[in-house]
């Protein structure tokens, strides 16, 4: 085993995936093998691609050719401490969705479990491999694996028209993203000829053609990331994929976006300037708020948490640009606690949104309902699925002890420790940037408060809620593991700082690992213990203890008594469970208060109606505001490049001889 | 490094909330009812509303799940813990670097994401209601505390609460531009979270205008009693942080354990006064409708935003 490396390792875990997808074709409609067999396997490839992704942190880059692709361009991979990072967060969800993905697919749900089998591991694979690019030849090629797979995933229940419609938009803005990375890449190699990530280290580009590549990466990773004002795929294409296929997407394919940015801007590109920061602030900052408060008014739950992934990636731009900015003024320090942060909240917001995703896959399987408004009640019937929903929404509402609080925290920090940036009207901002992440914090709580509630609380709205049953045993391991992540990713952040360590130093060449070091193993210590810690353990320990020496005190001075009796209904015999807050209702006051985020359109009974009818519905502002003039614009384009397609051969001969002739009046001038 | 003298400072200072919670907000009903010109309900009055509580039956609604009688102890923990946090008698307190002032805020989010989850979990209107009142409340009163405790830590470069402390006790007799709108933006939000006038009304059962009734309607009995309580070391929490905030001289430091002995009066007076100023707003404003509530918050919160400006502009 002495001879095998971390990148042999890795390989045979691709390997390993693309096999088991093979088998998956061979065996193409025996659910049960698939389920049962395939993807726990997949499963235990994940596990073991934790362990030895973060075992090969601590170890020097690796490179390595292989002989694949086409002649005189090999494959050339590399495994460094950013790829190695990634791929531990693959790791971690690839085995919680896997594991799930056992108990979840059954028969009839449009594509063959074997061919979704298939495309699921494809798709691991190229995610996988894209990490371990060293060329843009491979990174293109498995970008586009990766999106094909993707989308082809999104489309599962391709019957429907809804569900190929998403896809389609899926695949379009991804598209037109790639094309994005395409020229950036071409940018990027300086005319030398030579697509290696070598070269492109090698080469200093000036500043304005630095500048374009950065913000043409900037748009096609964020195409992928769903960043404003690409997002829009990302509301249509969660709710049409099956479940464990939005988990992925949301926590990792989203993440490969960040990867990209994070590769480009600090390692590929030399330089970085202010307003680059700015300006990927601004975007994230926008998208964050955006995100979250248009997630507060969805009513179909994966809807919901859709428009929070927007949220997040806009918190994880926001602490990129801020990097950016700290680095460009070369304050080193400052931008290794941003980027810790920025890496933090990408493994949170794996861990909890994947959570997140696969128990509103359960609920949709157990009920058949994703509108929040014929929801209700399920904590009774669906234990596991709601307690371990609830760990992962008070993660994702970025409450302590769990682990959306750590990179909140230390987002913050950074924040509020910039000792004044040379720039003046920066230094005016950054109190109104700190006010809007804590906005946004706040309102993510809103939202989870929302989303956990009106699915799992209150008295089912509908009568079918009360044969739901709760996640098999499959579905309750991949939850029990993804909720663990979010407990142990929020208790023991110093623990994973020397890895974060290691990321940092790659990127920026500096880390926040020595003074966490001196904070000892229990606190958290970014700066200097002066100035800030937290430790988290500690105060888990303390709040449980408090919270149990109540329990005791109390049974133990007083009694434990207690009888059931119907709720109070003040005096009004008919209550019904329709008269619980519907989403639309606990949505109502950030309808109101953000009236300019969305565009609205109500329908208000009059008094005299017989059969009074009250309607709203939101609707993103960026499909009209953005793309609905695309569309129009495109189209007026295609009507006019119409007017010369006549389908006679003459003509176009005609026009051909046309072309010649001018070509020739060019050429003899 | 934790002391002995600061581990009895911890231990006391917990003993402390716990226990004089209930007397402040007597104090601060009875202030109340001075003022309204009504015969005052007796200075204890609180505790002996908690001993009834605690010896009555709960009654649970047929189908409440657990969560629901889970939020009393989690919500009492977490202000149990916040009171330990906030340095009130000494600045040396073990449990300080635990959890720092953003910490603080996400305890009391915690608390609150609990109690509305809780009142969700009965599903009757009024606790929905309830709940969606409370987190309109939370996120703009969230934000807006975050930001005054932000400008706090701005000028003493440390967001642990007794470092905070102890360089504002330390530093001249003058007022940091910052810190006075800071002070105003605070007194709105403690205001609002801790459901006074003009925010909400904690003498009232009117269900158009109520949030923290609605929220705990469903409760009885000993629930009732610990969310009762951890109202009072709710209020007691935000009193103690405004005065360490605001008005932090008598406070004993690390090297002085005799000097809490000093600290406890001076304490008690503050408070005192405290409550009868929070008795005194709550008598000269009247109740705001509910819709009037965001516009409130959001002046808090932009508030809070100019005083971290004002320090970027100044440097004070």
């Amino acid at each position: 085993m002495a001879s095998l490396t971390f990148m042999d390792g890795i390989l045979l875990i691709v390997a390993g995936w693309l096999l088991i997808g093979a088998c998956g074709l061979l065996v193409m409609r025996r659910t049960t093998f698939v389920a049962h067999v395939l993807f726990p396997l997949g499963a235990l490839l994940g596990i073991i691609l934790v362990i030895v992704s973060l075992a090969s942190m601590f170890a020097a880059p690796h490179t390595a050719v292989l002989p694949l692709g086409l002649p005189g361009l090999p494959f050339h991979l590399r495994l460094d401490t950013l790829a190695s990072y990634f791929l531990f967060v693959l790791g971690i969800v690839s085995t919680g969705v896997s594991i799930f993905s056992a108990g979840y697919f059954r028969q009839g749900e449009g594509t063959p479990p074997g061919l979704m089998c298939l495309e699921y591991h494809v798709c691991l694979a190229s995610m996988a491999l894209l990490l371990l690019a060293d060329d843009a030849y491979v990174f293109m090629v498995t970008w586009e694996t990766m999106t094909l797979a993707a989308t082809l995933l999104v489309i599962a229940n391709h019957r429907i028209p809804e569900v190929r419609r998403a896809g389609f938009l899926y695949m379009l803005i991804s598209h037109v993203g790639a094309l994005g990375l395409l020229l950036c890449f071409g940018l990027l190699q300086a005319n030398t000829g030579d697509y290696t990530f070598a070269n492109m280290r090698a080469q200093n580009l000036d500043l304005f053609w630095g500048s374009i590549a950065f913000f043409l990466a900037l748009f096609g990773f964020g195409a992928k990331a769903g960043i404003l004002p690409l997002h829009v795929w990302l509301p249509e294409a969660h709710p049409a994929a099956p479940s464990p296929i939005s988990a992925l997407m949301s926590a990792f394919v989203l993440k490969t976006g960040v990867y990209g940015v994070l590769r480009v801007s600090f390692d590929l590109l030399h330089m970085q300037v202010w307003w680059w920061g700015g300006i990927t602030l601004a975007i994230g900052l926008a998208s964050a708020l955006f995100g979250v408060v248009l997630s507060t008014v969805q009513t179909d739950m994966k809807r919901l948490l859709a428009y929070s992934s927007i949220e997040n990636i806009g918190l994880i731009f926001s602490g990129i640009g801020l990097t950016i900015l700290f680095r460009a003024y070369g304050m080193t320090a400052l931008a290794a606690l941003s980027l810790t942060a920025t890496l933090y909240h990408v493994v949170s917001h794996a861990c909890f949104k994947s959570l997140l995703f696969l128990g509103t896959g359960t609920v949709l399987h157990a009920t058949g309902e994703r509108n929040l408004g014929h929801l209700g009640g399920l904590m009774r019937f669906m234990p596991w699925t709601a307690w371990t929903a609830l760990v992962g929404a008070l993660a994702a509402a970025g409450l302590p002890p769990f682990a959306g609080f750590v990179s909140e925290w230390l987002l913050l920090q950074s924040f509020l420790f910039t000792p004044g940036l040379p720039n003046s009207f920066l230094n005016m901002l950054v109190p109104i940037v700190a006010a809007l992440i804590a906005l946004v914090g706040a309102l993510a709580g809103y939202v989870m408060v929302k989303f956990f509630a009106i699915i799992f609380l209150g008295q089912p709205r509908e009568q079918k809620l009360n044969n739901a049953h709760d996640a098999d045993n499959w579905e309750k391991a991949g939850f029990v593991w993804l909720a663990a992540a979010c407990v142990v990713l929020g208790l023991f952040p110093v623990q994973m700082m020397p890895v974060l360590d290691r990321v940092t130093h790659l990127l920026i060449g500096q880390g926040i690992g020595a003074a966490v070091a001196a904070g000892g193993s229990l606190l958290l210590v970014p700066i200097t213990p002066e100035r800030a810690s937290y430790a988290p353990f500690v105060f888990a320990l303390v709040l449980l203890a408090c919270c149990l020496l109540a329990f005791v005190l109390v049974r133990r001075l007083f009694h434990g008594r207690f009888r059931r009796s119907v709720p109070w209904g003040c005096g009004y015999p008919f209550q019904s469970a329709r008269m619980q807050d519907s989403a639309e209702g606990f949505g109502q006051p950030i309808r109101e208060i953000f009236g300019p985020f969305f565009r609205m359109t109500r329908e208000l009974p009059s008094a005299f109606d017989k059969t009074p009818r009250y309607k709203v519905t939101v609707e993103d502002p960026f499909w009209t505001l953005v793309y609905r003039p695309i569309v129009a614009l495109t189209e007026r384009i295609a009507r006019l490049a119409g007017l010369l397609q006549h389908g006679r051969i003459a003509l176009y001969l005609l026009y051909s001889f046309l072309t010649l002739l001018t070509l020739l009046l060019v050429v003899m001038q | 490094m934790i002391t002995l003298s600061g581990f009895f400072a911890q231990l006391l200072e917990i003993v402390l909330a716990l226990a004089a919670a209930p007397l402040l907000t007597g104090w601060v009903n009875q202030c109340r009812a001075w003022l309204q010109n009504r015969s005052a309900p007796s200075l204890f009055q609180p505790y002996r509303m908690l001993r009834k509580l605690f010896y009555k039956d709960s009654i649970l609604a047929d189908h409440a799940s657990p969560l629901f009688r889970m939020a009393p102890y989690i919500v009492f923990g977490c202000m149990t813990l916040a009171c330990a946090i906030i340095p009130t008698l000494s600045t040396d307190l073990p449990l300080s670097p635990a959890a720092d002032a953003i910490a603080l805020v996400g305890l009391l989010a915690l608390a609150r994401v609990f109690i509305a989850l809780a009142a969700m979990d009965v599903g009757t209107a009024f606790g929905s209601m309830g709940a969606r009142r409370e987190m309109l409340v939370g996120f703009l009163a969230e934000p807006a505390l975050l930001m005054v405790l932000f400008s706090a830590s701005l000028i003493t470069k440390s967001t642990l609460l007794p470092s905070i402390v102890a360089s504002l006790v330390h530093r001249e007799l003058t007022i940091f531009p910052s810190l006075a709108f800071a002070g105003v933006a605070f007194a709105m939000v403690s205001l609002a979270e801790n459901g006074r006038v003009p925010v909400d009304n904690p003498a009232t059962h009117l269900e158009l205008t109520m949030i923290h009734e609605a929220l705990i309607l469903e409760y009885s009995g000993r629930h009732l009693a610990l969310l009762e309580w951890a109202a009072s070391l709710k209020l007691f929490a935000y009193s103690c942080m405004g005065i360490a905030l605001f008005l932090p001289w008598g406070i004993a430091e690390a090297d002085h354990p005799l000097a809490m002995l000093l600290a406890a009066p001076i304490l008690v007076l503050k408070l005192a006064v405290g409550g009868a100023l929070l008795a005194l707003v709550e008598m000269s404003s009247a109740k705001m409708r509910i819709f009037r509530v965001p516009e409130f918050l959001t002046s808090a919160f932009l508030l809070a935003v100019i005083g971290m400006l004002v320090h970027f502009l100044l440097g004070a």
